[in-house]
């Protein structure tokens, strides 16, 4: 399993990411330049958190227009697998790779605290290892993460049963009162409690909870009682998917 | 005659009105043995400011104890570096951003986290960790609320966006601060110990390259007008001399210089900060004992027709110079030119001495390094108040006791020195880094060097109503208060940077308050065997002859002695509570006294450095055979705000504990709940180690009491306080939002 975490100007948890997936997950992970429009034949690319590009005209604006990204388009549309995380979410939405786009949090305030997630859907590659309901624990830090769409796409991505995960209280419920969000679980307004969503071709996935903060259950000891190893999941049910992947490739090409 | 040309005359008129003394003028013309131009004139007034030469302070600094086995180095550089083992060195100071940030409190927070952060990479080190230590005037003033959230906003903004975690820090309201509000910001970083790169220019005939942000118009004088001069009614006007920052600049900056520095190429780097390319090339020069020729032409410029005078002292942020080896020039113009950064040969070392700088073929400024760089201490008259500084005596006798426990109780927990500041660092980014183990709302903040076992403690302390009361006393109860902090996450401390902020050093009863708290830091630093390896004065932190009260804040520095840190939130129900350490019936200074009596005179806590240095142990000993449950630091509130902490601390989505607490019988109610007594620990353990808990104790000569048991929902002080816990959380954990949501 080789994974590729790309690094644009002002891109900050790349590093946490590359760390996770070699020290946690034993995988190989390499670093990709934004200015570089060569993949290194990863099987999956991580677009991690941070300000890229400063944040200017918009969160993730300006990365879309990156070599990497055209690389990156290409690479999903022809069923490559890509992960993004926080800014990651947002430049995905800018590129058009996933629906919707990501706004300022109804607060105004930029938040960091750990929240709970709600697992909707598990036929995918990114949540496989997860049972429908399972509630999970993974820190958020954003400013601007209230995800939003018109009703139209809103439906579509229930229907497909592309709401991955929704922000959620501790014993995974939520309030149902149309699309205003409830304040004390969902840190920043988004429509329908959405924290994460994949493409229609369940490939491309975005999220604004960090599952890289939430890989190490020696860390993060004062924010929750025995950290959380959720976000490990995530890459976990991605390298599983692509193993079993490229058995079936392999078994299919042996007849 | 253009304007970038414009070079007025000089005369004793001009000399004055850039702030300089009539002597200083004199000693300028006397050692170039003419006129200055305008240019050595605006040169030569930021380099001698209060600000850049530290002429008031540095005869009291050096009292301070410097040396220890593990500094590799102590003040005098751009930060202080500790070796903590395995080869690598943690690298950390603090510094402040005071007179900026109540003038525009966004910009002025944002461009102190920046400077800081450049002070630790320009030596190397990755920043991991970042604290800061606020102060603002009372609630009631009408600037404390938008002031806190321009500087909370302005901190979050630049930190979150370089992607260093902000962990920790202090914040504290009072009336005194009023009109001059406090921000210091702190950043630690890490390097490997033969690796630590220092700002001392070396090799004559090197080029020196300005790296990073274009030079533009701002903060021009920032050094010598705002930082080095009191407000007063045209304060308003001093806006331009704030900087403004780019935090994705600085980001790319880091990179690069780390890249830099990673692949050799450098000899010695400098941050532009305060007083900008004029400062940095000075020092630099000065530290190698060598000559500077710049040529202003060669620098990147963000505006047409800026003069030398204003490329010289402009404070443009985000820059950095490098010296090097000449062969080494192309590779490091790449690597800036890969990180998006300009990169220019503006200088080159000499060996003369002199500090020269050419613009548009002439020659503006001649001067020797030496004249700019080391300007004479001055020894400020010094006096004592008459009356002393604590004014008459408070005891408990002076006042009665609370009619009605339960609600002050209840009012001290809301209060604003006592209440919960999750509002606050919930807006940092304290997971980036993927180190943080003990995050914000603990005694100490925790990270782990990632890759390593070694775990970083740090915190940030003053009670500067002690210090007003008794600055001796109340400084060295500041680094009594920091190693406590780190102690009780089970840390053993390894240096102090101080950030030292007074009013006006042209008073002579500031000075006094000067010397005095240095002898506290002094004093206590010695007994705990911790060394001051950096740090910063700040002055004329004072309004219309209002001096703010004298903040001496104490940023300290550990390492994770024991198998797990420690954290002071009750974990089980069931478990023992103890008390370790002596109380004493004294409430002058406390926060009950203030909040409930509206009395903040007397004397503060009694401060024995041995009782301190046992309880240390006990500490330590107790932590290392693992029977700590729990570790709390008793301060400010006392012993029952202490608990409430110990119950709400939690983490998030974790539910708080209760505890009954029964009262010691030999002190008035009041006082045992509410006297802020030092050297003394709340402790909880599983009731089956409290028998090694007080043999512990016992052997180590610290006072030992069970006080009570964790409970389940409720927070019980004998029969006189009774609350929910759930209630009580709400309550602490509320109060900030609510105050600035008051009309």
């Amino acid at each position: 399993m080789k994974w590729g975490v790309v690094t644009f100007p002002g891109s900050c948890d790349d590093r946490d990411a590359v760390h996770v997936l070699r020290h946690d997950l034993g995988h190989e992970a390499v670093a990709l330049w934004h200015k570089d429009a060569d993949l290194h034949g990863v099987d999956c690319v991580v677009l991690p958190g941070g300000f890229s590009y400063g944040d200017y005209l918009r969160c993730g604006a300006i990365a879309r227009f990156s070599p990497v990204m055209r690389a990156i388009t290409e690479f999903a549309a022809q069923g490559g697998y890509v992960l993004g995380i926080c800014n990651g979410f947002q430049v995905l939405c800018e590129a058009g790779l996933l629906p919707g786009a990501l706004v300022r949090n109804r607060s105004l305030r930029f938040v960091c605290r750990p929240v709970h997630l709600r697992v909707e859907s598990v036929a995918n590659p990114f949540t496989q290892l997860a049972v429908p309901g399972d509630v999970w624990s993974i820190p958020v830090k954003h400013g601007e993460g209230c995800y939003v769409a018109d009703a139209h796409t809103l439906d579509q991505l229930e229907r497909d049963g592309s709401i991955l995960l929704r922000y959620c209280r501790s014993d995974g419920t939520r309030d149902r009162h149309g699309d205003v969000a409830a304040a004390d679980y969902n840190p920043n307004g988004s429509l329908r409690d959405i924290a994460g969503i994949m493409n229609a071709t369940r490939n491309v996935f975005g999220l604004m909870p960090h599952p890289e903060h939430a890989a190490d259950r020696e860390l993060g000891s004062c924010e929750l009682p025995r950290c959380s190893a959720d976000g490990l999941k995530i890459f976990q049910s991605i390298a599983d998917w692509v193993a079993e992947t490229r058995e079936r490739a392999s078994a299919g090409s042996l007849r | 005659m253009d304007a970038a040309t414009h070079r007025p005359d000089v005369t004793l008129q001009t000399a004055r009105e850039h702030g300089l003394t009539d002597e200083e003028y004199d000693r300028l013309c006397t050692r170039l043995g003419r006129t200055p131009t305008w240019e050595e004139l605006g040169v030569a007034t930021v380099m001698w400011s209060e600000h850049c030469s530290y002429k008031s302070s540095r005869v009291h600094l050096r009292r301070l104890p410097t040396e220890g086995e593990r500094v590799l180095q102590g003040p005098g550089e751009n930060a202080g570096a500790i070796s903590i083992g395995d080869g690598l060195a943690v690298v950390f100071k603090i510094e402040s951003h005071n007179h900026p940030s109540y003038i525009e409190p966004y910009q002025g927070a944002a461009t102190g986290v920046g400077g800081i952060l450049r002070d630790v990479f320009t030596m190397g080190a990755r920043p991991i960790a970042s604290l800061n230590s606020l102060r603002f005037g009372s609630f009631d003033h009408p600037k404390t609320r938008y002031l806190l959230g321009g500087v909370v906003a302005g901190i979050g903004g630049y930190g979150n966006s370089i992607g260093v975690a902000t962990v920790g820090g202090d914040v504290y309201f009072d009336p005194g601060y009023d009109r001059n509000c406090l921000v210091n910001a702190f950043t630690l970083g890490v390097v490997e110990e033969s690796r630590l790169m220092l700002a001392r220019a070396s090799g004559v005939g090197n080029p020196v390259i300005l790296i990073g942000s274009r030079t533009g118009r701002d903060g021009i004088h920032g050094a010598s007008l705002l930082a080095s001069a009191e407000f007063d009614a045209t304060s308003e006007e001093k806006r331009p001399t704030v900087q403004v920052g780019d935090p994705f600049t600085e980001k790319l900056l880091l990179e690069a210089t780390l890249e830099i520095q990673a692949r050799d190429l450098a000899v010695a780097v400098q941050d532009l900060g305060a007083a900008g390319l004029t400062s940095s090339s000075v020092e630099m020069a000065s530290r190698g004992g060598l000559g500077i020729e710049l040529d202003l032409d060669r620098v990147p410029l963000r505006e047409s027709g800026m003069t030398a005078y204003e490329i010289m002292l402009s404070e443009s942020q985000e820059r950095m110079l490098v010296v090097a080896p000449p062969g080494n020039v192309a590779a490091i113009e790449e690597i800036c030119r890969r990180w998006d950064l300009e990169a220019a040969v503006v200088a080159r070392l000499t060996a003369d001495g002199v500090y020269r700088v050419r613009h548009r073929g002439v020659e503006v400024i001649a001067v020797p390094v030496d004249l700019l760089a080391d300007p004479p201490a001055l020894t400020r008259p010094i006096a004592e108040p008459a009356e002393g500084a604590g004014g008459p005596e408070f005891t408990v006798d002076d006042i009665a006791e609370p009619r009605d426990y339960q609600q002050a109780f209840r009012t001290l927990v809301a209060s604003p020195n006592l209440c919960s500041r999750r509002w606050i660092w919930q807006q940092y980014d304290h997971y980036v880094g993927a180190g943080t183990v003990v995050h914000p709302g603990a005694d100490a903040a925790v990270v782990q060097i990632v890759g390593t076992e070694s775990k970083i403690a740090m915190t940030v302390d003053c009670n500067s109503r002690f210090v007003a009361l008794d600055p001796y006393v109340g400084a060295s109860i500041a680094v009594c208060e920091a190693a406590r902090n780190l102690i009780a996450t089970g840390a053993v401390p390894l240096g102090v940077s101080d950030c030292l902020n007074f009013g006006s050093p042209e008073r002579a009863e500031v000075m006094w308050q000067f010397q005095q708290a240095v002898n506290g830091i002094r004093d206590a630093c010695l007994a705990f065997h911790i060394p001051v390896v950096s740090g910063n004065v700040s002055f004329y932190n004072e309004t219309e002859g209002v001096a703010i009260p004298p903040t001496p804040t104490i940023a300290m520095v550990g390492l994770v002695r024991t198998p797990e840190p420690i954290t002071p939130w009750f974990k089980s129900p069931g478990d023992a509570i103890f008390l370790l350490g002596r109380s004493r019936d004294e409430l002058a200074g406390s926060e009950f006294a203030a909040v409930v009596h509206g009395k903040t005179h007397g004397s503060p806590p009694w401060v024995d450095f041995d009782a301190e240095r046992q309880l240390h142990q006990v500490i330590l000993r107790a932590g290392e055979k693992g029977i700590l449950a729990s570790a709390h630091d008793v301060s400010d509130g006392g012993l029952a705000l202490a608990v409430a902490e110990a119950c709400c601390s939690v983490p998030t989505g974790v539910p708080p504990l209760g505890a009954r607490i029964r009262l010691d019988e030999g002190m008035r109610p009041d006082a045992w709940l509410f006297a802020e007594s030092q050297a003394r620990m709340l402790v909880s353990v599983k009731r089956e180690h409290g028998g090694a808990l007080r043999d512990i104790a016992t052997e180590a000569g610290v006072p030992i009491a069970l006080v009570g048991e964790v409970g389940a929902s409720m927070l019980e002080f004998d029969d006189l306080i009774a609350i929910p816990v759930g209630e009580l959380r709400a309550l602490w954990e509320g109060a900030l939002e609510q105050w600035l949501e008051k009309k």
